[in-house]
């Protein structure tokens, strides 16, 4: 198996061959995105359900939403694998190492989107930073961008709810991540970090430069897609379940009630309820779209959505490995804090 | 003899790429002794900020995600 996987490597698909199959895959899914509509009313249809019911509505949502989600995500995921592959951890930190502080966060939170990184990355990423000079805070707005502000969070909100909400969500998850990490950096909190992260000296690490052709890059993107496409495609679709539900069957009374912009408590519950929820963007998208589409309020289910993937318990347990209690709480109370005034601020601009 | 240290925490793409590196010896006829590093202070040393990290000969040759196999084979012949 090894000789035929060595001989394919050599027998490289040439860039013309990459090039020209990208395009003929880029206009096929054109072709078929734009009538996913139609052929999901077909469906409903043929089905023995009473047109305009409860059920035809939620059916219908979930026709329409899985295939046009899963393309989508196909699509944006193989872009950002490609410009990944202009990024490495090791690049960024050499940036962001000795930087100041203020212009640093901001640096460090744009990067957070484009620099490649996996989640059991998190701790080898944030001692790696330190101890090479990185300052804390910095290092945090790193660490919170990198989840919250991310290809596919954008792209579905982009394609399901909109390009106002999609940038919206990326000029407020960087503020969150810029003003969170300078905050966290004024505190001077260096002395709540466990102490083997303090007394870590980094060695001087030296990898070969690669160089990238044009087929690496694509290979980087279709490699990205059948990671991460592989992974959270059920995520996706007991999503979009939930979100079929939502649509069809919950009166939008009761939740413009308790989601809607005059319910300012609604804000702060919705952070809290996320805390202890773990999904990633692509899951709780579709659930965004269907609250959205009953009159919850903008301001309450972006800082809802940001709550779920920012402030995860899952990432909390790998970041006590370097970070005492103390510092987690700091953490939490200071992107909390800015997740709140986001929720708060839209209700204000939008109702 | 080549001494190789896989460096991660244990999660799959650390495991894969061990045994990427334990067929890719295989094939070339390559005597390795391979050895993982999961603890994060151990690993810190080497200078690594995303994981999985190999090191050949006590040197760091790569880091972050699967290794290429053309270049896995590199490394192990050279």
């Amino acid at each position: 198996m090894n000789t035929i996987a060595a001989s394919l490597g050599q027998a490289r698909k040439s860039q013309a061959m990459w090039f020209a199959g990208l395009a003929i895959m880029l206009v096929l899914w054109f072709a078929i995105y734009g009538r996913l509509l139609g052929f999901a009313r077909w469906l409903v249809a043929q089905m023995p359900i009473e047109p305009g019911s409860h059920l035809a509505a939620s059916i219908e949502f979930f026709f329409y939403d899985t295939p046009k989600v899963l393309m989508l995500l196909t699509l944006v995921v193989f872009a950002m694998g490609c410009v990944r592959s202009f990024f490495s951890p090791e690049r960024t930190r050499a940036l962001l190492a000795g930087g100041r502080e203020g212009l640093g966060n901001i640096a460090a939170a744009h990067l957070g989107i484009v620099t490649p990184f996996c989640s059991c990355s998190a701790v080898p990423l944030f001692v790696g930073f330190v101890s090479a000079g990185v300052p804390l805070g910095v290092t945090f707005s790193f660490l919170i961008a990198a989840p919250m502000v991310n290809e596919i969070a954008l792209g579905l909100l982009f394609a399901l709810v909109g390009w106002q909400v999609a940038l919206t969500y990326l000029a407020l998850g960087l503020s969150v991540a810029i003003v969170s990490g300078w905050v966290i950096g004024r505190l001077h909190l260096e002395g709540w970090l466990e102490s083997w992260v303090r007394e870590v000296r980094a060695g001087d690490v030296d990898l070969e430069e690669e160089h990238l052709t044009w087929v690496d890059r694509f290979e980087a993107g279709s490699k990205a897609v059948k990671e991460i496409v592989g992974r959270v495609w059920y995520w996706v679709i007991a999503g979009i379940a939930a979100g079929a539900v939502i649509h069809g069957y919950v009166p939008a009374a009761l939740l413009s009630g308790i989601m809607g912009a005059d319910a300012w408590w609604s804000v702060p519950a919705a952070i809290l309820l996320g805390i202890p929820m773990y999904s990633n963007a692509a899951g709780i998208i579709p659930v965004i779209e269907a609250l959205l589409g009953k009159g919850a309020a903008l301001g309450t289910v972006l800082a809802f959505m940001m709550s779920v993937i920012a402030l995860s318990l899952p990432e909390m347990i790998i970041l006590r490995k370097v970070l005492s209690l103390k510092l987690i709480a700091v953490f939490i109370a200071v992107v909390g804090t800015g997740i709140l005034a986001v929720g708060f601020l839209f209700n204000a601009l939008y109702s | 003899m080549k001494d190789i240290k896989v460096l991660g925490p244990g999660c799959k793409r650390c495991q894969a790429t061990q045994d990427m590196v334990e067929a890719a010896a295989r094939d070339l006829g390559v005597e390795i002794s391979i050895k993982k590093v999961t603890d994060y202070a151990e690993m810190e040393k080497y200078g690594i900020v995303s994981t999985p990290g190999i090191v050949i000969d006590g040197k760091v040759i790569h880091s972050g995600g699967l290794p290429k196999e053309d270049d896995l084979k590199r490394w192990l012949q050279t």
